[in-house]
Protein backbone atom coordinates (compact mmCIF):
# COMPACT_ATOMS: atom_id res chain seq x y z
CA UNK A 1 0.00 0.00 0.00
CA UNK A 2 1.72 3.44 -0.45
CA UNK A 3 0.69 6.21 1.07
CA UNK A 4 -2.92 7.74 1.83
CA UNK A 5 -3.76 9.62 -1.10
CA UNK A 6 -7.19 11.38 -1.97
CA UNK A 7 -9.57 8.81 -3.60
CA UNK A 8 -11.66 11.67 -4.85
CA UNK A 9 -8.91 12.51 -7.69
CA UNK A 10 -8.52 15.88 -7.14
CA UNK A 11 -4.65 15.20 -7.16
CA UNK A 12 -1.69 13.37 -6.20
CA UNK A 13 -0.85 14.66 -3.07
CA UNK A 14 -0.97 13.08 0.28
CA UNK A 15 -4.33 13.29 2.72
CA UNK A 16 -2.26 14.63 5.43
CA UNK A 17 -1.39 17.49 3.59
CA UNK A 18 -5.11 18.52 2.24
CA UNK A 19 -6.25 21.61 3.67
CA UNK A 20 -9.41 20.35 4.92
CA UNK A 21 -9.19 18.42 7.97
CA UNK A 22 -12.27 16.52 7.94
CA UNK A 23 -10.62 14.52 5.29
CA UNK A 24 -8.96 12.65 8.23
CA UNK A 25 -12.12 10.56 7.78
CA UNK A 26 -10.33 9.04 4.94
CA UNK A 27 -7.54 8.13 6.24
CA UNK A 28 -9.63 6.57 9.23
CA UNK A 29 -11.61 4.75 6.70
CA UNK A 30 -8.65 2.81 5.36
CA UNK A 31 -7.22 1.79 8.67
CA UNK A 32 -8.35 -1.62 10.48
CA UNK A 33 -9.77 -0.38 13.90
CA UNK A 34 -8.74 3.23 13.62
CA UNK A 35 -8.83 5.40 16.50
CA UNK A 36 -8.68 9.13 17.20
CA UNK A 37 -9.53 12.03 14.83
CA UNK A 38 -6.25 14.20 14.65
CA UNK A 39 -4.27 13.38 11.39
CA UNK A 40 -0.22 13.59 11.50
CA UNK A 41 1.35 12.52 8.70
CA UNK A 42 5.04 13.08 7.74
CA UNK A 43 7.50 11.36 5.61
CA UNK A 44 11.62 11.59 5.72
CA UNK A 45 14.17 10.39 3.29
CA UNK A 46 17.27 8.43 4.93
CA UNK A 47 19.89 6.93 3.32
CA UNK A 48 19.63 3.84 4.23
CA UNK A 49 18.21 0.39 2.53
CA UNK A 50 14.39 -0.27 2.55
CA UNK A 51 15.06 -3.70 4.59
CA UNK A 52 17.60 -2.27 7.26
CA UNK A 53 15.16 0.58 8.23
CA UNK A 54 12.16 -1.78 8.55
CA UNK A 55 14.22 -4.45 10.38
CA UNK A 56 15.24 -1.91 13.14
CA UNK A 57 11.67 -0.64 13.43
CA UNK A 58 9.89 -3.69 13.68
CA UNK A 59 12.10 -4.83 17.01
CA UNK A 60 10.04 -2.47 18.66
CA UNK A 61 12.69 -2.88 21.76
CA UNK A 62 15.20 -0.32 19.76
CA UNK A 63 12.44 2.29 19.71
CA UNK A 64 13.25 4.29 22.87
CA UNK A 65 16.70 4.97 20.88
CA UNK A 66 14.85 7.53 18.89
CA UNK A 67 11.67 7.96 19.94
CA UNK A 68 11.87 10.93 22.37
CA UNK A 69 8.81 10.20 24.96
CA UNK A 70 8.85 6.61 24.75
CA UNK A 71 10.65 5.06 28.16
CA UNK A 72 9.67 1.39 27.22
CA UNK A 73 7.91 -0.90 24.79
CA UNK A 74 7.54 -4.66 25.92
CA UNK A 75 6.83 -7.28 23.27
CA UNK A 76 3.75 -9.45 24.14
CA UNK A 77 2.57 -12.15 22.39
CA UNK A 78 -0.14 -12.14 19.32
CA UNK A 79 1.93 -8.92 18.00
CA UNK A 80 0.54 -6.96 20.91
CA UNK A 81 3.26 -4.77 22.92
CA UNK A 82 3.13 -2.38 25.87
CA UNK A 83 3.93 1.10 25.54
CA UNK A 84 5.10 3.33 28.30
CA UNK A 85 5.44 7.27 27.21
CA UNK A 86 6.37 10.48 29.01
CA UNK A 87 2.95 12.67 28.85
CA UNK A 88 2.60 16.35 29.99
CA UNK A 89 4.06 17.49 32.62
CA UNK A 90 5.73 14.66 35.15
CA UNK A 91 2.59 11.76 33.86
CA UNK A 92 3.25 8.58 31.97
CA UNK A 93 0.54 7.31 29.80
CA UNK A 94 0.19 3.64 28.92
CA UNK A 95 -1.15 2.19 26.07
CA UNK A 96 -1.04 -1.63 24.83
CA UNK A 97 -0.79 -1.61 20.82
CA UNK A 98 -1.39 -4.53 18.50
CA UNK A 99 -0.65 -4.80 14.64
CA UNK A 100 -3.26 -4.86 12.62
CA UNK A 101 -1.55 -5.09 9.47
CA UNK A 102 2.33 -6.32 8.58
CA UNK A 103 4.09 -6.47 5.36
CA UNK A 104 8.17 -7.26 5.50
CA UNK A 105 10.05 -4.16 4.32
CA UNK A 106 6.90 -2.42 3.67
CA UNK A 107 4.47 -1.85 6.16
CA UNK A 108 3.29 -1.59 10.21
CA UNK A 109 -0.09 -0.80 10.81
CA UNK A 110 -1.18 -0.41 14.45
CA UNK A 111 -4.15 0.46 17.02
CA UNK A 112 -4.18 0.61 20.76
CA UNK A 113 -6.51 -1.93 22.27
CA UNK A 114 -9.50 -0.68 24.83
CA UNK A 115 -8.02 1.31 27.50
CA UNK A 116 -5.18 3.31 26.22
CA UNK A 117 -4.65 6.57 27.72
CA UNK A 118 -3.76 7.62 24.47
CA UNK A 119 -5.74 6.28 21.86
CA UNK A 120 -3.78 6.18 18.80
CA UNK A 121 -3.30 3.96 15.45
CA UNK A 122 -1.39 4.55 12.29
CA UNK A 123 0.65 2.99 9.98
CA UNK A 124 4.68 3.59 9.68
CA UNK A 125 5.74 2.68 5.68
CA UNK A 126 8.81 2.50 3.77
CA UNK A 127 9.46 3.06 -0.03
CA UNK A 128 12.73 2.86 -2.18
CA UNK A 129 12.83 6.55 -2.77
CA UNK A 130 13.12 7.51 -6.13
CA UNK A 131 16.75 8.13 -7.45
CA UNK A 132 18.40 5.82 -5.36
CA UNK A 133 18.51 7.79 -2.56
CA UNK A 134 17.53 5.27 -0.03
CA UNK A 135 14.33 5.42 1.64
CA UNK A 136 11.09 7.15 2.32
CA UNK A 137 10.02 6.66 5.61
CA UNK A 138 6.16 7.54 6.30
CA UNK A 139 4.34 7.94 9.85
CA UNK A 140 0.53 8.43 9.64
CA UNK A 141 -0.78 8.52 12.68
CA UNK A 142 -4.39 9.12 14.25
CA UNK A 143 -5.02 10.07 17.79
CA UNK A 144 -7.08 11.37 20.33
CA UNK A 145 -5.38 14.50 21.74
CA UNK A 146 -4.90 14.10 25.89
CA UNK A 147 -8.07 14.80 27.92
CA UNK A 148 -9.03 18.10 25.89
CA UNK A 149 -8.00 21.17 23.77
CA UNK A 150 -6.30 21.99 27.02
CA UNK A 151 -4.74 19.29 27.19
CA UNK A 152 -3.54 19.30 23.72
CA UNK A 153 -2.06 23.33 24.32
CA UNK A 154 -0.29 22.10 27.63
CA UNK A 155 1.24 18.90 25.61
CA UNK A 156 2.05 21.55 23.08
CA UNK A 157 3.88 23.53 25.45
CA UNK A 158 5.47 20.90 26.71
CA UNK A 159 5.92 19.36 23.39
CA UNK A 160 4.77 16.31 23.80
CA UNK A 161 1.97 16.69 21.31
CA UNK A 162 2.08 14.03 18.64
CA UNK A 163 1.78 15.83 15.68
CA UNK A 164 5.21 17.79 16.67
CA UNK A 165 6.44 14.88 18.38
CA UNK A 166 6.13 12.65 15.08
CA UNK A 167 8.09 15.25 12.94
CA UNK A 168 10.67 15.28 15.64
CA UNK A 169 11.05 11.59 16.12
CA UNK A 170 11.48 10.71 12.26
CA UNK A 171 14.14 12.88 12.11
CA UNK A 172 15.93 11.25 15.29
CA UNK A 173 15.24 8.22 13.14
CA UNK A 174 16.61 9.58 10.35
CA UNK A 175 19.87 10.51 12.66
CA UNK A 176 20.08 7.26 14.49
CA UNK A 177 20.35 5.67 11.03
CA UNK A 178 22.35 7.25 8.96
CA UNK A 179 24.69 8.85 11.60
CA UNK A 180 24.31 6.07 14.22
CA UNK A 181 23.60 8.15 16.99
CA UNK A 182 21.04 10.86 17.56
CA UNK A 183 22.01 14.39 17.36
CA UNK A 184 22.57 16.72 20.82
CA UNK A 185 23.85 19.88 21.63
CA UNK A 186 24.93 18.81 25.31
CA UNK A 187 27.85 19.64 27.08
CA UNK A 188 28.07 17.49 30.08
CA UNK A 189 26.52 14.28 30.81
CA UNK A 190 24.47 16.05 33.40
CA UNK A 191 22.59 18.40 30.19
CA UNK A 192 22.08 15.36 28.49
CA UNK A 193 20.60 13.82 31.60
CA UNK A 194 18.21 16.85 32.29
CA UNK A 195 17.18 16.70 28.74
CA UNK A 196 16.26 13.03 28.34
CA UNK A 197 14.50 13.33 31.83
CA UNK B 1 37.03 25.01 33.17
CA UNK B 2 37.44 28.59 32.10
CA UNK B 3 34.87 29.25 29.15
CA UNK B 4 33.79 32.90 27.23
CA UNK B 5 29.98 33.16 27.82
CA UNK B 6 27.62 35.47 26.67
CA UNK B 7 24.74 37.62 29.01
CA UNK B 8 23.63 40.20 26.83
CA UNK B 9 24.53 42.67 24.74
CA UNK B 10 27.91 44.31 25.30
CA UNK B 11 28.08 41.71 28.15
CA UNK B 12 30.23 38.86 27.55
CA UNK B 13 32.13 37.24 30.77
CA UNK B 14 34.99 34.51 31.22
CA UNK B 15 33.38 31.87 33.89
CA UNK B 16 33.64 28.79 35.52
CA UNK B 17 31.86 25.61 33.71
CA UNK B 18 31.30 22.27 34.14
CA UNK B 19 33.98 20.22 31.88
CA UNK B 20 32.63 18.90 28.38
CA UNK B 21 32.13 14.89 28.19
CA UNK B 22 31.65 12.41 25.89
CA UNK B 23 28.12 11.93 24.79
CA UNK B 24 28.08 10.53 21.84
CA UNK B 25 30.00 7.55 19.95
CA UNK B 26 31.68 9.96 17.42
CA UNK B 27 32.28 12.79 19.89
CA UNK B 28 36.07 14.02 20.38
CA UNK B 29 36.90 16.64 23.67
CA UNK B 30 39.53 18.90 22.78
CA UNK B 31 41.86 20.63 24.71
CA UNK B 32 41.68 24.09 22.74
CA UNK B 33 45.09 26.02 22.02
CA UNK B 34 44.05 28.30 19.85
CA UNK B 35 40.53 30.42 18.96
CA UNK B 36 39.58 33.36 16.83
CA UNK B 37 36.84 35.90 17.69
CA UNK B 38 34.84 36.59 14.32
CA UNK B 39 33.32 39.43 12.86
CA UNK B 40 30.06 37.32 12.95
CA UNK B 41 30.57 36.81 17.10
CA UNK B 42 29.87 40.99 17.03
CA UNK B 43 26.43 40.58 16.12
CA UNK B 44 26.48 38.18 19.20
CA UNK B 45 27.91 40.95 21.13
CA UNK B 46 25.83 43.39 20.02
CA UNK B 47 22.59 41.37 20.52
CA UNK B 48 21.08 41.44 17.37
CA UNK B 49 20.91 37.40 16.92
CA UNK B 50 18.06 35.91 18.54
CA UNK B 51 17.63 32.75 20.35
CA UNK B 52 20.64 33.53 22.78
CA UNK B 53 20.35 32.37 26.31
CA UNK B 54 22.44 33.57 28.84
CA UNK B 55 25.74 31.51 29.63
CA UNK B 56 26.36 30.30 26.53
CA UNK B 57 29.41 29.72 25.18
CA UNK B 58 30.47 31.58 22.03
CA UNK B 59 33.52 30.87 19.51
CA UNK B 60 33.00 28.63 16.15
CA UNK B 61 36.99 29.69 15.10
CA UNK B 62 39.03 27.22 17.34
CA UNK B 63 42.04 24.37 17.55
CA UNK B 64 43.29 22.52 19.57
CA UNK B 65 44.19 19.16 20.95
CA UNK B 66 42.41 16.02 21.10
CA UNK B 67 42.26 14.59 24.48
CA UNK B 68 39.03 12.86 24.64
CA UNK B 69 37.61 10.20 22.39
CA UNK B 70 34.10 8.07 21.70
CA UNK B 71 34.15 4.73 20.92
CA UNK B 72 33.79 5.53 17.04
CA UNK B 73 35.98 8.64 17.04
CA UNK B 74 38.52 8.47 14.34
CA UNK B 75 41.09 10.84 15.91
CA UNK B 76 43.84 10.14 18.41
CA UNK B 77 44.38 11.56 21.37
CA UNK B 78 47.52 13.66 21.56
CA UNK B 79 46.70 15.28 17.53
CA UNK B 80 46.50 18.51 16.81
CA UNK B 81 43.48 19.17 15.16
CA UNK B 82 41.43 22.39 13.16
CA UNK B 83 37.47 22.41 13.44
CA UNK B 84 35.20 23.53 11.06
CA UNK B 85 32.59 25.77 12.14
CA UNK B 86 29.64 23.60 10.73
CA UNK B 87 28.49 20.26 12.20
CA UNK B 88 28.13 18.10 9.44
CA UNK B 89 27.37 14.09 9.59
CA UNK B 90 29.29 13.33 6.48
CA UNK B 91 26.30 10.20 5.79
CA UNK B 92 23.52 11.85 4.91
CA UNK B 93 22.67 12.51 1.00
CA UNK B 94 24.23 16.63 0.85
CA UNK B 95 27.50 15.44 3.00
CA UNK B 96 27.71 12.74 0.20
CA UNK B 97 27.46 15.38 -2.25
CA UNK B 98 29.58 17.79 -0.01
CA UNK B 99 27.28 20.18 0.89
CA UNK B 100 28.39 19.85 4.24
CA UNK B 101 26.87 22.98 5.12
CA UNK B 102 23.20 21.70 4.33
CA UNK B 103 23.88 18.52 6.59
CA UNK B 104 20.13 16.68 7.46
CA UNK B 105 21.78 15.82 10.73
CA UNK B 106 24.30 18.14 12.24
CA UNK B 107 21.20 20.18 13.87
CA UNK B 108 19.31 18.31 17.09
CA UNK B 109 16.05 17.23 15.82
CA UNK B 110 13.89 19.81 18.09
CA UNK B 111 16.49 22.69 17.20
CA UNK B 112 15.44 21.76 13.75
CA UNK B 113 11.89 23.80 13.30
CA UNK B 114 12.84 26.89 13.75
CA UNK B 115 15.02 26.96 10.38
CA UNK B 116 12.21 24.35 8.58
CA UNK B 117 10.06 27.22 9.19
CA UNK B 118 12.07 30.34 8.03
CA UNK B 119 13.80 28.68 5.35
CA UNK B 120 11.89 25.42 4.26
CA UNK B 121 14.66 22.83 5.43
CA UNK B 122 17.24 23.01 8.20
CA UNK B 123 20.56 23.71 7.88
CA UNK B 124 24.01 22.09 9.76
CA UNK B 125 24.56 22.94 12.99
CA UNK B 126 27.18 26.01 14.08
CA UNK B 127 29.59 25.78 17.20
CA UNK B 128 28.29 28.74 19.77
CA UNK B 129 25.98 30.95 17.69
CA UNK B 130 22.09 30.56 19.50
CA UNK B 131 19.90 27.97 19.68
CA UNK B 132 18.47 28.35 16.32
CA UNK B 133 21.55 26.73 15.02
CA UNK B 134 21.67 24.06 17.09
CA UNK B 135 22.83 25.54 21.30
CA UNK B 136 26.30 23.55 20.30
CA UNK B 137 28.95 25.38 22.76
CA UNK B 138 31.56 27.10 21.18
CA UNK B 139 34.96 27.07 21.32
CA UNK B 140 36.39 30.19 23.42
CA UNK B 141 37.11 27.94 26.51
CA UNK B 142 39.20 25.79 27.61
CA UNK B 143 37.98 22.52 26.62
CA UNK B 144 35.00 21.88 23.69
CA UNK B 145 33.25 19.04 22.71
CA UNK B 146 33.30 18.17 19.01
CA UNK B 147 30.71 15.98 17.25
CA UNK B 148 31.22 14.22 14.06
CA UNK B 149 34.66 14.54 14.83
CA UNK B 150 35.64 11.61 11.96
CA UNK B 151 34.12 13.71 9.82
CA UNK B 152 35.09 17.78 10.57
CA UNK B 153 38.39 18.41 12.03
CA UNK B 154 41.41 18.12 9.97
CA UNK B 155 44.88 16.97 11.63
CA UNK B 156 47.76 19.06 11.24
CA UNK B 157 50.54 17.85 10.98
CA UNK B 158 53.68 18.86 13.74
CA UNK B 159 55.74 21.92 13.10
CA UNK B 160 53.02 24.19 11.41
CA UNK B 161 52.05 26.68 13.98
CA UNK B 162 48.76 27.48 15.28
CA UNK B 163 48.34 30.96 13.58
CA UNK B 164 49.22 29.49 10.90
CA UNK B 165 45.94 27.21 10.26
CA UNK B 166 43.78 28.36 12.48
CA UNK B 167 41.57 30.30 10.35
CA UNK B 168 40.66 27.19 8.10
CA UNK B 169 37.90 26.55 10.61
CA UNK B 170 35.60 28.99 9.04
CA UNK B 171 37.30 32.28 6.92
CA UNK B 172 39.84 30.86 4.63
CA UNK B 173 37.16 28.38 3.12
CA UNK B 174 34.32 30.78 3.11
CA UNK B 175 36.60 33.07 1.05
CA UNK B 176 37.76 30.75 -0.83
CA UNK B 177 34.68 29.44 -1.69
CA UNK B 178 33.26 32.73 -2.25
CA UNK B 179 35.86 33.30 -4.98
CA UNK B 180 35.07 29.15 -6.74
CA UNK B 181 31.88 31.09 -6.50
CA UNK B 182 32.49 33.64 -8.74
CA UNK B 183 33.58 30.93 -11.14
CA UNK B 184 36.76 33.10 -12.45
CA UNK B 185 37.75 32.70 -15.65
CA UNK B 186 41.32 34.00 -16.66
CA UNK B 187 41.47 37.78 -17.58
CA UNK B 188 38.71 38.54 -15.50
CA UNK B 189 38.48 41.45 -13.05
CA UNK B 190 36.97 40.81 -10.10
CA UNK B 191 35.13 43.07 -7.22
CA UNK B 192 35.23 42.14 -3.97
CA UNK B 193 32.36 44.27 -1.35
CA UNK B 194 34.43 44.62 1.96
CA UNK B 195 38.13 43.80 3.37
CA UNK B 196 37.08 42.06 6.18
CA UNK B 197 39.17 38.48 6.86
CA UNK B 198 36.47 36.66 4.40
CA UNK B 199 37.54 39.35 1.98
CA UNK B 200 40.86 39.36 2.07
CA UNK B 201 40.99 35.94 1.63
CA UNK B 202 38.47 36.21 -1.17
CA UNK B 203 40.85 38.36 -3.03
CA UNK B 204 44.00 36.35 -2.27
CA UNK B 205 41.90 33.44 -3.54
CA UNK B 206 40.59 35.36 -6.72
CA UNK B 207 44.16 35.68 -7.91
CA UNK B 208 44.68 32.03 -7.35
CA UNK B 209 41.95 31.27 -9.35
CA UNK B 210 43.30 33.28 -12.35
CA UNK B 211 42.00 36.89 -12.16
CA UNK B 212 43.58 39.41 -14.11
CA UNK B 213 42.54 42.00 -11.31
CA UNK B 214 40.75 42.47 -8.48
CA UNK B 215 39.17 45.70 -6.94
CA UNK B 216 38.37 45.70 -3.47
CA UNK B 217 36.08 47.87 -1.50
CA UNK B 218 35.99 49.37 2.03
CA UNK B 219 36.36 52.41 4.35
CA UNK B 220 38.65 51.08 6.92
CA UNK B 221 42.65 52.53 5.53
CA UNK B 222 44.62 49.80 7.33
CA UNK B 223 41.99 47.03 5.38
CA UNK B 224 42.40 48.80 2.28
CA UNK B 225 46.09 48.66 2.35
CA UNK B 226 46.23 45.03 3.45
CA UNK B 227 44.20 44.27 0.22
CA UNK B 228 46.56 46.81 -1.91
CA UNK B 229 49.35 43.86 -0.39
CA UNK B 230 47.99 41.06 -2.26
CA UNK B 231 47.69 42.92 -5.44
CA UNK B 232 44.42 44.22 -5.43
CA UNK B 233 43.51 48.22 -6.75
CA UNK B 234 41.22 49.76 -4.40
CA UNK B 235 38.32 51.66 -3.87
CA UNK B 236 37.34 54.02 -0.62
CA UNK B 237 33.85 54.21 -0.35
CA UNK B 238 33.24 56.82 1.57
CA UNK B 239 35.73 59.28 -0.20
CA UNK B 240 34.84 57.65 -3.71
CA UNK B 241 30.91 56.88 -6.15
CA UNK B 242 31.81 53.31 -6.18
CA UNK B 243 29.53 52.41 -8.69
CA UNK B 244 31.19 55.25 -11.12
CA UNK B 245 34.59 53.74 -10.06
CA UNK B 246 33.82 50.39 -11.12
CA UNK B 247 32.64 51.12 -14.23
CA UNK B 248 34.96 53.67 -15.32
CA UNK B 249 37.96 50.71 -13.82
CA UNK B 250 36.92 48.80 -16.07
CA UNK B 251 36.25 50.73 -19.33
CA UNK B 252 32.82 51.11 -19.35
CA UNK B 253 32.10 46.92 -19.18
CA UNK B 254 31.44 46.37 -14.90
CA UNK B 255 33.38 43.43 -13.01
CA UNK B 256 32.98 40.13 -14.90
CA UNK B 257 32.26 38.88 -10.86
CA UNK B 258 31.26 40.68 -8.06
CA UNK B 259 31.64 39.50 -3.82
CA UNK B 260 29.66 40.31 -1.68
CA UNK B 261 31.52 39.90 1.61
CA UNK B 262 30.02 42.46 3.63
CA UNK B 263 26.44 41.38 4.64
CA UNK B 264 26.50 41.65 8.12
CA UNK B 265 29.28 39.81 8.62
CA UNK B 266 27.36 37.41 10.44
CA UNK B 267 26.70 33.37 10.36
CA UNK B 268 23.79 34.46 11.82
CA UNK B 269 19.64 35.50 10.76
CA UNK B 270 17.31 38.38 11.05
CA UNK B 271 20.27 40.74 11.97
CA UNK B 272 19.83 42.15 8.31
CA UNK B 273 16.57 43.04 8.95
CA UNK B 274 17.51 44.79 12.21
CA UNK B 275 20.15 46.42 11.04
CA UNK B 276 18.09 47.57 7.51
CA UNK B 277 15.93 49.17 9.71
CA UNK B 278 18.06 50.99 11.79
CA UNK B 279 19.96 52.10 8.42
CA UNK B 280 15.88 53.56 7.26
CA UNK B 281 15.52 55.12 10.91
CA UNK B 282 18.79 56.79 10.98
CA UNK B 283 18.97 58.09 7.32
CA UNK B 284 22.22 56.96 7.17
CA UNK B 285 24.21 55.87 4.23
CA UNK B 286 23.59 52.96 2.42
CA UNK B 287 27.07 51.56 0.91
CA UNK B 288 27.45 48.58 3.46
CA UNK B 289 24.75 46.99 4.10
CA UNK B 290 23.46 47.40 0.46
CA UNK B 291 26.71 46.03 -0.59
CA UNK B 292 24.40 43.09 -2.72
CA UNK B 293 22.34 45.41 -4.47
CA UNK B 294 25.10 47.45 -5.23
CA UNK B 295 26.88 44.37 -7.19
CA UNK B 296 24.14 43.53 -9.06
CA UNK B 297 24.13 46.56 -10.52
CA UNK B 298 27.84 46.51 -11.26
CA UNK B 299 28.63 43.71 -12.22
CA UNK B 300 29.04 43.21 -16.01
CA UNK B 301 25.85 41.44 -18.30
CA UNK B 302 26.37 37.89 -18.09
CA UNK B 303 28.47 38.16 -15.08
CA UNK B 304 28.45 36.25 -11.77
CA UNK B 305 27.87 37.80 -8.30
CA UNK B 306 29.08 35.38 -5.49
CA UNK B 307 27.88 36.35 -1.82
CA UNK B 308 29.82 35.13 1.01
CA UNK B 309 28.15 37.66 2.88
CA UNK B 310 25.38 36.09 5.47
CA UNK B 311 21.69 37.50 5.19
CA UNK B 312 19.55 35.49 7.26
CA UNK B 313 15.95 37.22 6.81
CA UNK B 314 14.73 39.43 3.71
CA UNK B 315 16.07 42.46 2.17
CA UNK B 316 14.48 45.52 0.84
CA UNK B 317 14.33 46.92 -2.90
CA UNK B 318 16.18 43.90 -4.06
CA UNK B 319 16.87 44.59 -7.42
CA UNK B 320 15.35 41.79 -8.76
CA UNK B 321 14.80 43.61 -12.66
CA UNK B 322 18.73 44.01 -13.15
CA UNK B 323 19.25 40.96 -12.13
CA UNK B 324 17.40 39.17 -14.55
CA UNK B 325 17.46 41.57 -17.54
CA UNK B 326 21.56 41.40 -17.49
CA UNK B 327 20.95 37.66 -17.08
CA UNK B 328 23.53 37.31 -13.44
CA UNK B 329 24.32 34.47 -12.03
CA UNK B 330 24.24 34.39 -8.17
CA UNK B 331 26.10 32.24 -5.93
CA UNK B 332 26.11 31.80 -2.23
CA UNK B 333 25.49 29.47 1.24
CA UNK B 334 27.42 29.09 4.03
CA UNK B 335 30.86 27.06 3.59
CA UNK B 336 31.31 23.49 2.82
CA UNK B 337 34.16 23.86 4.82
CA UNK B 338 35.22 19.91 5.38
CA UNK B 339 34.69 19.88 1.22
CA UNK B 340 37.96 22.72 1.16
CA UNK B 341 40.31 21.71 4.25
CA UNK B 342 42.51 19.22 2.40
CA UNK B 343 43.34 21.57 -0.28
CA UNK B 344 43.46 24.76 1.54
CA UNK B 345 45.89 22.69 4.27
CA UNK B 346 47.92 21.78 1.18
CA UNK B 347 47.86 25.44 0.29
CA UNK B 348 49.03 26.67 3.26
CA UNK B 349 51.58 24.40 4.05
CA UNK B 350 53.25 25.44 0.11
CA UNK B 351 53.14 28.77 1.24
CA UNK B 352 50.68 29.42 -1.44
CA UNK B 353 48.46 31.48 0.72
CA UNK B 354 49.29 33.24 4.27
CA UNK B 355 46.96 33.98 6.75
CA UNK B 356 49.11 35.25 9.49
CA UNK B 357 49.14 38.76 8.82
CA UNK B 358 45.44 39.27 9.34
CA UNK B 359 46.17 38.32 13.09
CA UNK B 360 46.38 41.89 14.76
CA UNK B 361 46.00 40.81 18.58
CA UNK B 362 46.96 37.61 20.83
CA UNK B 363 45.32 37.41 24.09
CA UNK B 364 44.59 34.91 26.55
CA UNK B 365 41.38 33.59 27.13
CA UNK B 366 40.88 35.67 30.75
CA UNK B 367 41.00 38.65 28.42
CA UNK B 368 38.38 37.76 25.78
CA UNK B 369 35.70 40.06 27.30
CA UNK B 370 38.56 43.15 26.20
CA UNK B 371 39.09 41.56 23.18
CA UNK B 372 35.54 42.00 22.19
CA UNK B 373 35.62 45.65 23.28
CA UNK B 374 38.16 46.29 21.34
CA UNK B 375 37.29 44.43 18.09
CA UNK B 376 33.66 46.01 18.23
CA UNK B 377 35.36 49.44 18.83
CA UNK B 378 38.17 50.28 16.34
CA UNK B 379 37.77 47.98 13.40
CA UNK B 380 40.44 49.87 11.48
CA UNK B 381 43.38 48.83 13.54
CA UNK B 382 41.87 45.41 15.26
CA UNK B 383 41.62 43.00 12.02
CA UNK B 384 41.58 39.82 14.10
CA UNK B 385 41.42 38.90 18.33
CA UNK B 386 43.01 35.41 18.92
CA UNK B 387 42.52 33.60 22.20
CA UNK B 388 45.08 31.53 23.45
CA UNK B 389 43.71 29.63 26.92
CA UNK B 390 47.16 28.56 27.47
CA UNK B 391 49.00 32.03 28.30
CA UNK B 392 46.62 32.01 30.95
CA UNK B 393 48.40 29.10 32.39
CA UNK B 394 51.77 30.88 31.25
CA UNK B 395 51.34 34.04 33.04
CA UNK B 396 50.81 32.32 36.77
CA UNK B 397 53.58 32.99 38.77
Amino acid sequence: MADVRDRTGHDDAPLSTAKDGERAQIVASELDGAKGDTLSGKTVTINRPRDELFAVWRDFSNLPKFLDNVISVEQLSDGRSHWTVRGPGERTVEWTSVVTQETPGELIAWTTEEGADVPNSGRIEFRDAPGGRGTWVTATVLYDPPASVVGKIVAKMFQREPAIQARRDLRRFKQFMETGEVATAARTRKQLDEENA
Amino acid sequence: MRALTWHGKHDVRVDTVDDPDILNPRDAILKITSTAICGSDLHLYDGYIPTMQAGDILGHEFMGEVVEIGRDSTLQKGQRVVVPFTIACGSCFHCSKHQYSACDNGLPADNQDIAQTLYGQPMSGLFGYSHMTGGYAGGQAEYVRVPFSDVGPIVIPDGIEDDKVLFLSDILPTGWQAAENAEIEPGDTVAVWGCGPVGLFSVQSAFLMGAERVIAIDHFPHRLELARKFGAETINFEETKTYEALMEMTGGIGPDACIDAVGLEAHGFFADNVWDQIKASTFLGTDRTHSIRQAILACRKGGRVSMPAVYGGFVDKFPLGAFMEKGLTLKTGQTHVQHYLPGLLNAIMEEKIDTTFLISHRLSLEQAPDGYKMFHDKQNEVTKVVLKPGLDLARVP
